[in-house]
């Protein structure tokens, strides 16, 4: 009895931490790495020594192959080195998806977690909202809000639209579609754990609702959102390359959406400039999958609340 | 009773999201920057022709009118049947005649790939539940795992590549209509239906395999196991239909994934459906016609969402009996 005791009170904090990690397994571990390996690169991207994406080294590597002219990926359709452009397109790629994702975990994960903590009305308004939301098949929503937001420029003398705006749009739009799925998500979670003991002791010891939620529910209710935050930047990066396929992306800085998009007429006889950028979101949304799915199965997040 | 009164509750229900989403997809239009007119008629107002048709367009969208009354014109044009149209300085094309059109050809998309990837993931969910933790069940579940990772798009643009390019097997692009030559309908919409299908094959399987292997540990299949019976018929016979509930739940709802999904395939395959003509009036800027087509799609899916709930109420007596208590 006094062993375990004392082994209990002696074991330290890191050794826990690194029992947690090791459940990471290879397949885990080679996931964070790509992770850290594509953002590194995308925010130290202006710093690297790689060329300029916009510079075109004419004919010279224009439509060739990985190792032309010197170049690691190869170039695109008009010259401009691939690995720079995958690079700088992980950049913006990313900036959106994650932006989306941050703004569907702040607005969805609030509105979920009053609905599901406070209930009664608010809870029926809310979710009546997350399912009107939910009712427009995610990427015709996304679409159309991009399309009205931030026009394709039609050449007819309209305003053109900035890139500036246009990442905001994205974002916007991308995230107007994550609200109702991370705050449903929350709110059933929330449902449950405000069910238990501890919060019902707080409720009695006269705990404001406000500390309720944020100090006792939210944190348990964390690694549920935070599982659906990963599926959601997943989610986000495809959402990303579809739109751009569909011809309201992003056009003037890279992204790995428009490079394919680019590169589709050559699909023929360059397939490498489609197939990189392809590449680069196929690993990188298995990634995002699979820590999702390890966070999933640590915390026990049931199936049952998506 | 309880019954007819549950019906009632969400037949409100439904009635209340269909109407937002209408509210919602109107006040789209209001975001639209400059004039909706300019917009749907990008012609410099040069002359009186322009000019009046202008005039008539803004009268006809009641674009003067404050917000409710223009939602309500159009709620009222929608359920008799007007969808809007596509405009132009001289004539106009109804949003139905092109609809009327694209909605077969994605229809057939959807429901081909839904049949192909439960016909795959169910012989697959079933042989990789029975042999869970076998060589074959972890090759299986790491290929649908991969198979998840993998954007349609990027599926598409390697069987066009691969198999349609380089083999030479099958048209990547264009449509044949049924009724005109089935044998080369079937051929172009192959690799679509294929596309779309990846990804569901994935979902269904892993969520058959988890329900089946759950049942598979239940009594009643112990029993029949230790009655004799074959395990082949205990795993089709016995095991599949309880554990088949969820996947059919999950088949009804993703129908709105599919529909996202088959907008993008419709483009790279250049299948003339609805995906192709939401594309064609964003890209020509012809927001009513968005707007109608949008509101057409969310009802679909939310009767669809409506239908499917009301099938799993009935199908499952143990939710029957639930709700019923």
């Amino acid at each position: 009895m006094e062993t375990i005791e004392a082994d209990l009170v002696t074991t330290p904090p890191e050794q826990v931490e690194v029992a947690a990690t090791r459940k990471l397994g290879p397949i885990g571990w080679l996931s964070v790495g790509w992770l850290v390996l594509i953002t590194g690169s995308a925010l130290l991207a202006p710093i690297l020594p790689i060329a300029d994406p916009d510079e075109s080294f004419g004919s010279e590597i224009a439509r060739k192959g990985p190792g032309a002219g010197g170049h690691l990926l190869g170039g695109d359709t008009i010259g401009r080195d691939m690995l720079s452009r995958v690079i700088f397109g992980a950049r913006t790629s990313l900036l959106i998806a994650v932006g989306a994702v941050l703004l569907g975990l702040v607005v969805g994960g609030l509105l979920g977690l009053v609905a599901g903590y406070v209930r009664r009305k608010v809870d029926t308004v809310l979710t009546t909202v997350f399912n009107v939301f939910l009712s427009i098949p995610a990427l015709v929503l996304a679409l159309s809000l991009v399309a009205v937001l931030a026009p394709t420029d039609t050449g007819d003398g309209g305003d053109p639209v900035s890139n500036t705006r246009r990442v905001v749009v994205l974002i916007l739009a991308l995230g107007v579609v994550t609200v109702p799925i991370l705050g449903r998500i929350t709110r059933a979670s929330t449902l449950s754990w405000s069910e238990r003991e501890f919060v019902k002791a707080s409720e009695v010891s006269g705990a404001k609702p406000a500390r309720i939620m944020f100090r006792e529910v939210l944190p348990n209710v964390f690694p549920a959102m935070m599982s659906i935050a990963l599926l959601g930047i997943a989610v986000a990066i495809v959402a990303e390359g579809s739109l751009a396929l569909l011809g309201v992306g992003i056009t003037e800085v890279p992204t790995w959406g428009n490079m394919i998009e680019g590169g589709r007429r050559d699909l023929r006889d360059a397939p490498h400039i489609v197939f990189i950028p392809s590449a680069a979101i196929f690993f990188t949304v298995m990634a995002l999958n699979y820590l999702g799915d390890v966070i999933r199965a640590r915390f026990d997040v049931r199936e049952a609340v998506l | 009773m309880n019954l007819a009164r549950e019906l009632g509750k969400r037949v409100l229900g439904l009635v209340v999201v269909v109407l937002l989403v209408t509210l919602f997809t109107s006040f789209l239009l209001t975001l639209v920057p400059g004039d909706p007119v300019d917009t749907l008629i990008p012609v410099p107002d040069e002359n009186e022709i322009v000019l009046e048709r202008k005039a008539e367009v803004r009268e006809r969208l009641n674009l003067d009118e404050p917000f409710p009354v223009r939602y309500a014109a159009w709620l009222g044009d929608f359920v008799t049947g007007d969808l809007g149209s596509f405009y132009a300085v001289t004539d106009e094309v109804p949003v139905w005649d092109r609809v009327s059109d694209a909605l077969p050809v994605s229809l057939q998309l959807v429901v081909y790939s839904q049949i192909l990837a439960l016909a795959v993931a169910v012989p697959f969910g079933v042989l990789t539940a029975y042999r869970a933790g076998s060589r074959f069940d972890r090759a299986t579940n790491g290929t649908a795992f991969g198979m998840l990772a993998l954007p349609n798009f990027v599926l598409a643009l390697l069987l066009a590549y691969y198999v349609g390019v380089w083999l030479g097997w099958l048209p990547v692009d264009g449509y044949v209509p049924f009724s005109e030559d089935p044998v080369e309908h079937i051929r172009h919409m192959i690799l679509p239906t294929f596309t779309l299908a990846a990804a569901q094959i994935a979902v269904y399987m892993r969520l058959l395999r988890s329900d089946m292997v759950a049942t598979l540990l239940e009594d009643f299949i112990q029993m029949a196991r230790s009655k004799g019976i074959s395990d082949r018929r205990v795993l089709w016979r016995h095991a599949l239909r309880p554990s088949s509930l969820t996947i059919l739940t999950v088949a009804g709802l993703n129908v709105g994934a599919l529909i996202g999904g088959a907008v993008v395939v419709e483009r790279i395959f250049r299948l003339p459906g609805m995906g192709t003509e939401l594309v064609t009036a964003i890209l020509s800027r012809q927001y009513v016609a968005l707007q109608g087509m949008v509101a057409i799609i969310a009802i679909f899916y939310v009767v669809l969402n409506f239908l499917v709930d009301i099938l799993y109420t009935v199908l499952d007596p143990r939710i029957r009996h639930a709700r019923a208590r």
